[in-house]
């Protein structure tokens, strides 16, 4: 029954979506006014979706495995949490979370735009709904979350436990947020292109909305990289895997687009690229659902895939992708641009905007290229880390210097750019600070002290830039936050520290001047999971440390997991985790000391809050 | 002009991303590393439950190929394909040669006390190195090497009727 | 001079860090952290623990002591498994647009950019 009402509620939005693409056409060719019955239409698919939503959620809840979605992803014995939490963690129930997003954020638009030009939001809604439909069809043909399992199962196969975690529960749906935010980026340029409306009004109401999804995509990945490092217990937060890059790629380009809509608004120059970055963040937020559903990517985190389900994302895909370059190439025709000079805060953008775009180039190429190669000389390879840091690391020195002084910049002409002394000494301060730092290592010291200063350097800018009353709080506080991030990141990644060995329950082993005690190990039966806990003591000169980390077997389906012990201060994270050893009573313990962490995620939520006072400025 | 060049240009451009990520759709995923007409090293390896070293290429007398099957007694897979190894050592010119993939002896022997002992000489390879030389990387696996120590056949997973047919073909 | 505080401060953690310690193998951790496990396929060797990954991590502590390079070890996986197992793509005709095109991409934007300044400037 409930099944019935969720398909059918699914499939009258994909009727209304329908009515609504073909009636704001209409509207738009007859230069009607946005009449009360498209309101009424994007209420009524709102409600439908929501109403399909809700009872897959209750599917869930109360474990109907009549049907398939609930059946595969669920079980009776998880927790209610999780239950809930299983309705986005699989790929039927995640796209029908995306669409519900998807005519959310439509109807907030119309919404807010009241005082907008009409074609505009007419013809916005007109290619929202084409996202819609598609994504409706989407489901209904090849992903049905209500599909129905007769005879109906006692007991579902259960949710894998690595995806048993809460920052991992609310990661997808705040990602998507992000990414279906930039749908209507998507549509509005499209719109705005056709009807002639890429001017101040146009760039302030874009900023909105690339504010929100950046705000959702930048909490988003962060979440990702607290799921990585507490639950896979590897230690590292970020892998440069498939599935990371894709959600980073969309985050490059609306920063990009950020800044460059700024300029937009103030001195209405820039329209093309900003039309080409609004329409790049949505293709590539779409590319990567496209990857990461299709299975083309091999990665930690597999999706069911099926070709068919590509396929379908494909055509779709390069059917957007074909419409907009049409659109822009038949509409985009600029009045010419108002002069700058080159020392200007304008300048300064194009900057960021260029090393935004290197670094999505970087990560997207990287992606991407294993597939391409393999394709045309069947050769494979794999694009890890090393390429990652080596293409970008070295990037960054310019990137940073250059962000610390753009600041600096007024629009239009920078009249009196003079050589400021405390500049000259906070230079001078950084680079002996990062000397004392990297003193003691041996290798690349040059490269590492000329990286540690330009990050140190924009850092003491950002935090003198605190008290500067000519920006906006938003940057102040975004620009501080990035500053500690890339610091936190850097330094992390140098004074990591980490040793593993193999021990048993009893042993002490020393390993250089660390003494590791294997005190004992303790079994319990915990909810859906028996857990044993080891107890390790770490000896380090004078400070010593128990650890607790913990395996958990999980019966449904068969899994271990291994929860990491993590001791958590503000300069410091220090973390063990165990691994077992098959056929063999030893474990495998790994001791790794990890800079910065916390700081790491402080600095990621400041960014995200920079985000949120800058549309609170948006939006008064 | 220009303008409808680029168009064009990118039009094309998009095309075929689009065409290359449908060929990529059908591809297989998961990456199997081929390694035919490898040739081996002349390793040496120890012979299970006694002292013995053998050099690999010392174990052939009068065969032209050899088969290394890989098993060992945890692996389930193993316990299967165990009916079919049988029928592998009634090839002739095939040394039928076991490598005991990191296993206690005693399960081991255990394993071939109850479904018997087809291989013409059990080796044993108790931390794995051995079968990274193989280029090997789980069980079962099974390889055929010729007198000069190259792979000319490699299958991963359980054997079946199939494959050793293609191994009687391949070795006659 | 808040900020001077906190630079000592920054100082104080880091030098107090310093005291580095490392595993029984360290340069086995190493080398394995950049080989991609075949049997996991998103997890390097050195985070799995599955006995092809354990076996590689003995390999490499044998081939270590037998005096193997760290390049001859990496050239040995490969003629065993393929360019696959190594992180770091070798720079070859296959990986030729890989490496050079992120920087092409660079060096063109740049040069858009100039043009584009010029052309205000005049």
């Amino acid at each position: 029954m409930l099944n019935l009402i969720g398909n059918y509620s699914l499939v009258f939005a994909l009727i209304t979506s329908l009515i609504l693409a073909v009636v704001s056409f209409i509207n738009f060719k007859s230069n009607k006014s946005l009449d009360f019955n498209i309101f009424g239409a994007v209420v009524l698919q709102f409600t439908l979706i929501c109403v399909s939503f809700f009872t897959l959620i209750f599917a869930f809840i109360y474990s109907d495995f009549n049907n398939a979605a609930v059946y595969y992803n669920s079980h009776t014995s998880k927790p209610l949490f999780y239950k809930i939490s299983g309705t986005w963690g699989n790929h039927e129930g995640s796209l029908l979370l995306w669409v519900l997003v998807l005519s959310l954020f439509t109807l907030i638009f119309l919404f807010k735009s009241k005082k907008l030009f009409n074609s505009f939001r007419i013809l916005t809604i007109f290619f929202q709904q084409i996202i819609t439909s598609g994504f409706l069809f989407f489901i209904l043909l090849l992903s049905n979350p209500f599909q129905l399992i007769l005879p109906t199962p006692n007991e579902g196969l259960g949710l894998n436990p690595i995806l048993q975690d809460p920052a991992l529960a609310i990661h997808p749906p705040i990602l998507y947020l992000g990414y279906v935010g930039s749908s209507i980026i998507f549509s509005s340029s499209l719109a705005a292109l056709t009807c002639k409306y890429v001017n101040k009004d146009w760039a302030a109401e874009i900023k909105k909305w690339s504010l929100i999804s950046w705000i959702f995509l930048t909490i988003g990945i962060m979440l990702g990289s607290i799921w990585a490092y507490y639950e896979l217990g590897w230690g590292g937060f970020w892998f440069w895997d498939p599935v990371e890059n894709v959600s980073l790629m969309p985050w490059f380009c609306l920063t990009a687009l950020l800044h460059c809509s700024s300029v937009l608004e103030k001195r209405a120059t820039l329209q093309s690229w900003t039309i080409i970055l609004a329409l790049c963040t949505f293709i590539l937020s779409m590319s990567g659902t496209f990857l990461v559903r299709s299975g083309i990517l091999n990665s930690v985190h597999t999706f069911a895939n099926d070709p068919e389900r590509g396929v379908f994302v494909l055509i779709f895909l390069t059917f957007l992708v074909l419409i907009s370059l049409f659109l822009y190439f038949k509409f985009n025709n600029f009045e010419s641009k108002p002069k700058s000079f080159f020392l200007s805060r304008e300048t300064a953008i194009i900057m960021n905007n260029w090393f935004m775009m290197y670094f999505l180039a970087v990560v997207l190429v990287g992606t991407v290229y294993p597939i391409f190669l393999e394709v045309f000389t069947a050769a494979k390879i794999s694009v890890g880390p090393p390429y990652f840091n080596q293409l970008i690391i070295p990037f960054l020195i310019p990137f940073l210097v250059l962000m610390a002084l753009g600041t600096k910049l007024d629009w239009i002409k920078t009249k009196k750019f003079k050589l400021n002394l405390n500049r000259i000494a906070i230079l001078i301060l950084s680079i002996l600070i990062s000397f004392f730092i990297v003193r003691n290592l041996n290798t690349k010291v040059l490269f590492l002290s000329v990286l540690i200063s330009a990050s140190l350097y924009l850092l003491l800018i950002s935090i003198i830039d605190l008290k500067n009353q000519k920006f906006k709080w938003s940057q102040r506080i975004s620009h501080l936050a990035f500053s500690i991030l890339v610091i936190s990141i850097i330094l992390n990644s140098i004074f990591s520290e980490e040793f593993s060995v193999n021990m048993k329950v009893g042993q002490e082993k020393i390993i250089s001047n660390s003494t590791i005690n294997f005190e004992k190990i303790s079994k319990q039966e915990v909810d859906n999971y028996t857990s044993i806990k080891a107890e390790i003591e770490i000896k380090q000169n004078e400070n010593k440390l128990i650890f607790y980390p913990e395996l958990r077997l999980y019966k449904t389906p068969e899994t271990i997991t291994s929860e990491a012990d993590i001791k958590t201060n503000l300069f410091n994270d220090n973390l063990l985790v165990v691994n077992y050893l098959k056929g063999s009573d030893y474990l495998n313990i790994r001791y790794q000391k990890k800079p910065f962490m916390f700081l790491i995620w402080f600095s990621a939520v400041m960014l995200g809050l920079g985000g949120i006072l800058g549309l609170r400025d948006k939006l008064k | 002009m220009r303008i409808r060049l680029s168009f064009i240009f990118l039009f094309i451009l998009v095309s075929s991303i689009a065409l290359i990520f449908y060929k990529s759709l059908f591809e297989e995923k998961n990456y199997i590393p081929k390694n035919i007409n490898n040739k081996i090293e002349n390793i040496s390896i120890k012979e299970f439950n006694t002292e013995n070293i053998f050099f690999l290429k010392n174990l052939f007398e009068d065969e032209k190929f050899m088969a290394i099957n890989i098993w060992a007694s945890w692996c389930l897979p193993c316990r299967e394909e165990h009916q079919y190894i049988k029928n592998l050592s009634r090839i002739d010119n095939l040394k039928l040669v076991g490598l005991n993939y990191k296993d206690k002896t005693k399960n081991a022997q255990k394993f071939l006390e109850d479904l018997g002992n087809p291989f013409d000489i059990i080796l044993s390879d108790t931390d794995g190195t051995k079968s990274i030389f193989l280029g090997a990387y789980g069980v079962p696996e099974t390889l055929i090497l010729d007198s000069e120590l190259k792979i000319i056949k490699k299958h991963i997973g359980p054997i079946n009727s199939k494959i050793i047919d293609e191994i009687k073909n391949l070795t006659n | 001079m808040k900020s001077f505080k906190f630079i000592f401060f920054l100082l104080f953690c880091i030098f107090f860090n310093l005291n580095n310690v490392f595993g029984e193998n360290a340069k086995v951790d190493e080398i394995s952290k950049n080989l991609r496990c075949l049997i996991c396929q998103g997890q390097s060797v050195y985070d799995s623990q599955s006995e092809f990954a354990l076996s590689v991590k003995t390999l490499i502590l044998i081939k270590l002591e037998s005096g193997s390079s760290e390049k001859d070890i990496y050239d040995f996986l490969k003629s065993k498994y393929g360019d696959w197992i190594v992180y770091e793509p070798e720079f070859n005709n296959y990986t030729l647009i890989l490496w050079i095109l992120p920087l092409f991409l660079f060096i063109f934007g740049g040069f858009l950019i100039a043009r584009k300044v010029i052309i205000n400037k005049r």
